[in-house]
This record gives structure tokens, sequence and C-alpha cells, in this order.
């Protein structure tokens, strides 16, 4: 018997492939019709950069996309650190309600968008009396952006070695010392790629920033969104084009970073972190 | 000479007895609740103000009425339940099972879909396996909206289905969006990297050792998928239908892209009542539904299929 197993590899190679063109097809036609000449239909009628240079002069999708900017570092950061720090004490302290902490992470993982979105409108409009604007929305990124640090840094402090600790303390250094030089060292890929999932998160994110942003401070998955009422056109396809080959590019850098640092045996985008 | 004794030595002063462990280093240390708060402290903060709090105004204002003034009037003394009644009155109830069902089914497509490709690329991917784990990764990664937004141009009145269905003399005057098979054909898109990756994961990890003994032992395949294949990767099969289902049902892009009236999900609902309807009461208690709903089933589906299983 040449192959023994359940699932025949040629079938399960033909299934891969036409996953890959249903997964991958619909954003080339988007990305095809957006160097459309035509305004509208399905006619290409001609090959064009038009809707392109188009972009360059609309202000308000420049503006969008500093604010998303705006948005998705200070939210990052914020997370990054304070979400670091949870992580530290989930996973290398035993204390009472622990268990429970991780509960309140997970509720704020499984809460949909719209519950999250609509309870910080609530309290931003009738309890805070916080104007909407960029500081509301960089609030709210965070707050969804805390649990999926602390998830991907505690996948990697969970395989950490205590020993390297004891080690470092029995050779005379401080406890801030050993944090400094031992435990951060050790822990800065699963940060670095938490870092990277929460900044992906927060500057995809359109379902919260649509309850928590005011005027002035949209989005560009917002400014998309709302221009999407208005239907299908040319101008929006290469936005979202735009958007696309930015996201590829964070990819790749993020990619090369996890390239250099699996010599040191991990990867930025741990998969296992999400089994 | 008088003899000056010698200073007695405190017993303090006594050299150190190197079985005890050495007491000023213990009396920097706090204790170990007291470091994990202090580090937990800015989340907790952070949390308090902008997760439990907000969540308990939502509870409160699902027990009001709607304002004049104020989009909530709400009185401890006068709690009114009807908002829950009104949510789940026979207009609305049907939005919920229509949720639960477009959810369910996507998740059961993204299994389909998902795991003979995850497990093809688990053990037949060769030396392309990161080429392929990263054509998953990208849509992963990718926008959401714009994916969804993608279908759009596709499936629309005059989109390229259309065209195509006209060039092939099948006519091109059908209308895809507003359809259930739209919606579902988006969440099934739009969710399938979340299933695929974590099956990868853990089929990934499975001992292909397993597989062959449960061939030597005499079992037939399909027995051996289910027998030996599935139990190994439940893991990654149940992160992967809770990755998927719970934002599906919840969603709100797609229903609110690809859906009409007729195909509104209840995310896009309660979305509605904070927006263009008004009416904030029905939509906390829309919402506070939703909650319970998800947190109840991720609690009974984590009992039924193992904790351990995560």
């Amino acid at each position: 018997m040449s192959h023994k197993s359940a699932l025949r590899p040629r079938y399960l190679k033909l299934h891969a492939v036409l996953v890959f063109a249903f997964l991958f097809l619909p954003i080339g036609v988007l990305v095809f019709f957006s160097f459309n000449q035509a305004r509208s239909g399905t006619d290409f009628t001609g090959f064009s950069t038009k809707w392109y240079s188009d972009l360059i002069h609309n202000h308000q999708a420049l503006q969008a996309f500093r604010n998303t900017l705006k948005v998705a570092i200070a939210a990052t950061v914020v997370a990054t650190v304070i979400g670091t720090l949870a992580s530290f004490a989930l996973t290398r302290f035993k204390f009472r309600g622990r268990s429970a902490y991780s509960t309140l992470i997970f509720v704020s993982l499984v809460m949909p968008e719209v519950v999250m979105g609509v309870s910080l409108l609530a309290f931003y409009a009738n309890i805070a009396h916080f104007k909407l604007g960029l500081t509301t929305v960089i609030l709210a990124h965070v707050t969804f952006c805390i649990a999926f640090v602390v998830v991907v840094v505690n996948a990697r402090l969970a395989s950490f070695d205590n020993r390297l600790v004891e080690a470092a303390a029995d050779l005379g250094a401080t406890p801030f010392q050993t944090f400094l030089r031992v435990v951060l060292p050790l822990a800065a890929p699963g940060i670095a790629a938490g870092a990277m999932l929460a900044f992906t998160i927060s500057l995809d994110d359109v379902v919260i920033t649509f309850f928590t942003s005011g005027p002035g401070s949209t989005t560009l998955p917002l400014y998309i969104f709302s221009s999407l009422k208005f239907g299908v056109s040319p101008s929006i396809n290469a936005l979202s084009t735009f958007v696309l080959v930015f996201s590829l590019i964070l990819l790749a850098v993020g990619g090369l970073f996890s390239a250099r640092s699996a010599k040191r045996g991990v990867t930025a985008i741990d998969v296992n972190a999400l089994g | 000479m008088s003899v000056v004794a010698p200073p007695e030595i405190p017993p303090s002063a006594a050299p150190p007895d190197p079985a005890r462990p050495d007491p000023p280093r213990h009396r920097r240390t706090l204790p170990e609740w007291v470091k994990a708060n202090l580090l937990l402290l800015p989340t907790s903060v952070w949390f308090a103000f902008l997760l439990v709090i907000p969540l308990l105004i939502i509870i409160e204002y699902s027990l009001g009425k709607r304002g004049v003034i104020d989009p909530v009037h709400f009185t401890w003394s006068h709690l009114r339940y009807a908002n829950y009644k009104d949510a789940l009155d026979p207009d609305r109830l049907p939005i919920f099972v229509r949720s639960i069902e477009y959810a369910a089914i996507s998740t059961f497509a993204c299994v389909l879909l998902g795991f003979p490709l995850a497990y093809w690329i688990a053990r037949f991917g060769g030396r392309f396996r990161n080429v392929y784990l990263v054509l998953v990764i990208i849509p992963f990664l990718t926008s959401y909206l714009i994916r969804i937004y993608a279908w759009q141009v596709i499936l629309q009145d005059n989109g390229l289905l259309n065209r195509l269905l006209g060039d092939l003399g099948l006519g091109n005057h059908h209308v895809f969006i507003n359809h259930a098979f739209a919606v579902i054909l988006g969440l099934t898109y739009g969710f399938l990297p979340f299933m695929i990756l974590p099956l990868y994961a853990s089929i990934e990890r499975m001992d292909v050792a397993l597989v062959e003994a449960s061939y030597d032992l005499g079992h037939g395949k399909v027995s051996t998928f289910f027998r030996v294949i599935l139990p190994t990767v439940s893991p990654g099969l149940v992160a992967g239908v809770l990755l998927v289902f719970i934002p599906a049902v919840g969603d709100f892009v797609t229903p609110s892209l690809l859906g009409g009236v007729r195909t509104q999900m209840i995310g896009s609902t309660i979305a509605d009542q904070f927006g263009g309807s008004q009416n904030w009461p029905l939509g906390s208690a829309m919402s506070v539904l939703l909650m319970l709903f998800i947190l109840a089933g991720v609690f009974v589906y984590l009992r039924r299929v193992g904790e351990e299983a995560l």
C-alpha cells in the first residue's frame, strides 16, 4: 500500500487549491477593478490609475488614514505595556482571584464587538460625559487590545523556565536586574507578537470605532464603511487595495522580524497560541 | 594592669548561619499577592472603567425606558422588564434564531472547508508548508471589512457574478445580496482563517504513528478518522469553533454589507437601536441577551467537549 491515509493527499490537494482560490479570488477581483477606467459596472474599459491619484487629493481619506495610525499606535503602546504587566502577574505569581481575573480577560475576548461598542457609547455619553473624538476611540481600542496582548504574552511565558530566574538570583542579581536582563529578553518575542496583533486588530476595527468616534475622528475602515452606503465605487476599490497593501507590508515586516527571532525558537505569529 | 574584659559579643552579631536565608534580602521582597496586584493594577483600573462599568450601564439601561431628553429614563423603583419582552416578541425573536442559524451554518462550512486544508498543509505541505501557512495568515490579518466588501463587488446586482452568468446565457438579473446565502457566504469567507489556524496547530502536533498504529490494528479509514484523528485534533477544533461561531453570531459588518431587511442579524439590529431607531433600552436588552447567550453557550460547550481540550 502506498498511501495508508484516511484522507487521500490527491483529493486533499485539489480541495486545498479550491479553498485557496476561494480565499483569494474575491480580493483579486477587488484589486483588479480598482484599476478599471469605468466609474461603475463590470466592464473593464481600460487600465487606469486615476482612482489612486484621486486618493492623494481626498482630504477626508487622508485625514482618516492619519487618525487610523494615531489610534493604532497609541492603543498598541498602552495595551502592550499594561497587558504585559498583567500577563506577568497571571503567569508568574500565584494569588487569590487569579482564575476570576482570567475569566474577565475571557469575557472581554468573547464579548461581541457590537456590545462593547454600545456599552462604551453609553458610558461615554451618559456617565463620563466625554466628547466623542480620538481620545474615546483610543480608550476603546486599548480595551479590546489588552486581552489579545495578555493571551499572546501568556503563551510565551507559559513555556518560561523559572530556573533561569533562580540562577540569576543565585548569581547575585537583584530582582530588578533579573527582570531587566533575564525575564524581559525571554518574553520579548511574545510581547512583540502581542503588540503586532494589537496593532493589526486596531488598524482594522470598524464596529467599535463606529460607536466611539465623533466628527473629525473617523478612521480609514470607518470611512470606507460609511462610503459603502453609496454602493460599490472604483475609488473605494482603490482605497481598499491601499489598505490591503499596507497590511501586507506590515505582515512582511512582522514576518522578517519573526524569522530573525525564529532562530531563537519563537515566531511572531505563533499559531500555537491560538490552539 | 587591669584586665579589660573583652566586650561581650551580642548574639545577633554571631556569624550568620549558612543554613538560614539572608534576612535583609528577604525583607525587600513583597508577598506574591501584593506584587501580582501591583502588576495587575493598570489593567484592573482600565477594565473596571471601560469594560465592567459600561456593561453594568447596559444592564441598567435594559431595565429602563426611553427618555424624552436623555436616551434612557431609569429609576430603581420602576424596573421595567418590558424591553426583554419586546426583544423576544414574535417580531424580534426570529432575529435571534436567524443569527444563531447563520453562525452555526457558517461554522459548519468553515469546518468542512478548513479541516481538509489544515490537514493537507500539516501533513503533506512539504517544504512549502510555511508558504501555505502564510497564505492563510494573510486573510487572517487583513481587514475583515474589505474582504466582505470584495463580495459586494462580486454579488451586487450589476456585479461580476451576474455578468458571468449572463455571458453563460443564464440570465444576469439574479439577486444575491439580501439573501441568506450572501450573508452565510460572507460569514464563512470572513472567519474561515480563524478555523484553519487552530486546526493546523493541533494537527501538526498529532503523532502520525497513532494513525499508522490504527491501521495496523485493523481499523478502516472512517474508523481511524473518527477514533484517532478527530480526538487528537479536538483542541484545535474546539478553539476553531469558538473563534468562528462567537464573532459570527454577533457580527454587524456582514449583515450590513451583504444582507437586507429579511436577513438582519442580532448585531446589526442592536446597532440600529443605538443609531437610527434610538431605542437604547431595547438595544441594551438585546445586548444583555446576546452576551448571556454567548457566555452560557461557551460554558456549556466547554463543559461538554471538555475544558482540557482547549
